[in-house]
């Protein structure tokens, strides 16, 4: 069964039309690289699948489920996790307080009135797992506000994951990256299991080819070109559209 | 040792409360004390909103008149003290959540000017609605009740049933506060898109955070009709919202103590100060100056900042002055 099929996708804000009749699918376990210059629809194209922005027309199944009407906060429950390209933490908690955070957010503890969350070792711990994946296990305590970028990044990261999604979503994971830091993230992504199913928005393609398995090809919201990775290279399209030449 | 500190400070404070009409005697003092505790209870509950959850409520005075209008109400009517004021706690939840279904369709001042045109229905209804409310002539109190067989009658007990309700709204605030919920809503206050994103029901969090708010509120409402046994549209108006607000605001939003320390800055300023100065409006303003401009946090957390600057400043120089002999002993 397809991971996730986006079908007919439509959305225009006033006269742009952002997203044109996007189709996508994405098997399970794939690795999908969706690139396309600036102001391609590349977020949009996110925010729809998401459900932060609601779609004209068109549906967005997950695991063969409609949920082009499910409202966002529901979907992480579903499976659905994603990362932000401006990064979008909680400026006052330390580390593990956003990690705690994210976990929080699947569990009915979080509407609990009458428990300490300092108490909840279980999360707690689980939070300590995540971050030590994404190698910030020793400075988990450290308020967000005293870490570099590339670290917030990684925290970004780290939250999505350890939701355990089924489907992630990471948008420009690479962006505003030192060399250094761009080979740090790469070994985390890397270690994704194959279970999760990995769709990632990159503005620079060179970032990230080696990763992908399938390319989409996005230009003024519309799929120009989609397929292996050798097919998308190999199109004049491509090279047309895409490096401008 | 820090929660040493803590422990000691908190055992202190319990015993000035529960030892005020000893040291104080007078009663009308002892009544002060009440209506500061009472106060602070709703300075407590707007908190929640204004600190927590990041919105501005201007409209908390109309759910505090909505409280000590439908239980005084009820007790004109010739119902018991108890199911007055359950009626009243009701009715109270039962206009916050039609307070938060409007307003949470907004945050920052759209959210602001919503709960402030609530508020002024509020008002408008206690001071025009005659039939129901006896309009600006008001609604008396004629007994306060007799819980457990004591009566509330003296100030010295009402001080104390007071101070018992203050304790319980505190101690309920600080178990919020260290809870996921209370998370929750610091998160949807931080980050509400990711916060949605996550998989939390950001309006949900922020409508049940509306309710937790209006339940004190109410019980603070219900002690403040007691306590002056009488109740007028004045309650409901735009400058007593003005008022709970700027005692959350300048005693420190988010914090525990912060409100508490600002109801007894407005309430002391409104009946101490007055007696000897005409223009105490004007004393409470230049005390907000002061306060926003020194300690923009708030009173509670600036003064926190404050010691620990001085303490620093102690130990760096006691420090400094440790290593000179050291210094000296250098070839």
């Amino acid at each position: 069964m397809t991971a996730l099929a986006v079908e007919d996708l439509c959305k225009h804000f006033g006269g742009l039309r952002v997203t044109t009749n996007v189709n996508l699918t994405v098997e399970p376990g794939e690795r999908r690289l969706i690139i396309g210059p600036n102001g391609a629809g590349k977020t949009t194209l996110f925010n729809l699948i998401t459900g932060e922005i609601a779609p004209d027309s068109g549906a967005i199944r997950l695991f063969g489920r409609d949920i082009t009407r499910v409202p966002v906060y529901r979907r992480p429950h579903l499976g659905m996790a994603r990362t932000y390209q401006i990064i979008t933490l909680f400026a006052n908690d330390s580390i593990l307080r956003n990690v705690t955070l994210a976990l929080l957010g699947l569990s009915p503890l979080r509407w609990s009135l009458f428990k300490d969350l300092e108490q909840q070792h279980a999360v707690i711990e689980r939070a300590h797992a995540a971050l030590a994946r994404v190698g910030l296990g020793d400075i988990a305590d450290r308020p967000l506000s005293q870490t570099s970028y590339g670290e917030r990044r990684r925290v970004e990261i780290a939250m999505a994951l350890a939701q355990e999604p089924k489907v992630l979503l990471l948008d420009e994971p690479f962006a505003g990256l030192s060399i250094d830091e761009r080979r740090d993230v790469r070994q985390l992504l890397n270690a994704i299991p194959r279970e999760v199913t990995v769709v990632m928005i990159e503005h620079n393609m060179d970032v990230a080819l080696d990763w992908a398995e399938r390319i989409t090809l996005l230009h003024f919201g519309e799929v120009i070109v989609q397929g292996t990775r050798a097919e998308v290279v190999a199109n004049p399209r491509t090279r047309e559209v895409y490096l401008g030449h | 040792m820090t929660a040493g500190v803590r422990y000691g400070a908190i055992a202190v404070a319990l015993a000035l409360l529960a030892t005020v009409p000893l040291w104080v005697g007078n009663s009308y003092y002892i009544n002060i004390a009440s209506q500061i505790l009472l106060f602070a209870v709703f300075a407590l509950a707007l908190n929640v909103l204004v600190g927590y959850a990041g919105l501005v409520s201007l409209g908390h005075a109309g759910l505090f008149a909505v409280a000590g209008y439908s239980s005084a109400l009820f007790l004109q009517a010739g119902f018991d003290h108890l199911t007055a004021n359950a009626a009243a706690i009701v009715i109270t939840l039962a206009a916050s959540a039609v307070f938060a279904a409007l307003s949470l369709r907004s945050t920052g001042i759209g959210f602001l000017m919503i709960t402030l045109a609530l508020g002024q229905i509020v008002w408008g209804v206690a001071y025009r609605w005659a039939s129901l409310t006896n309009g600006d002539n008001g609604v008396n109190v004629s007994t306060r009740p007799a819980p457990f067989g004591v009566s509330l009658a003296s100030a010295t007990s009402f001080y104390f049933a007071t101070l018992v309700v203050f304790l319980l709204a505190f101690v309920s605030m600080a178990v919020f506060v260290r809870s996921p919920f209370g998370a929750s809503l610091r998160g949807t206050r931080d980050q509400a898109r990711r916060m949605n994103a996550l998989g939390y029901n950001v309006w949900l969090i922020r409508f049940l955070a509306i309710l937790f708010s209006g339940f004190w509120t109410g019980v603070s409402g219900i002690l403040f009709i007691y306590y002056n046994q009488f109740i007028s549209p004045q309650v409901a108006a735009l400058t007593s919202s003005a008022e709970v607000l700027l005692m959350v605001i300048s005693g420190g939003t988010a914090t525990l103590f912060g409100p508490v320390a600002g109801a007894a800055i407005v309430v002391i300023m409104k009946n101490v100060v007055s007696a000897y100065v005409e223009r105490w409006n004007l004393v409470l303003g230049v005390i907000f100056v002061v306060i926003i401009s020194f300690m923009p946090e708030g009173l509670v957390p600036g003064s926190v900042r404050l010691l620990r600057w001085l303490w620093g400043g102690l130990a760096t120089r006691s420090g400094a002055s440790a290593a000179r002999p050291s210094e000296e002993l250098k070839p």
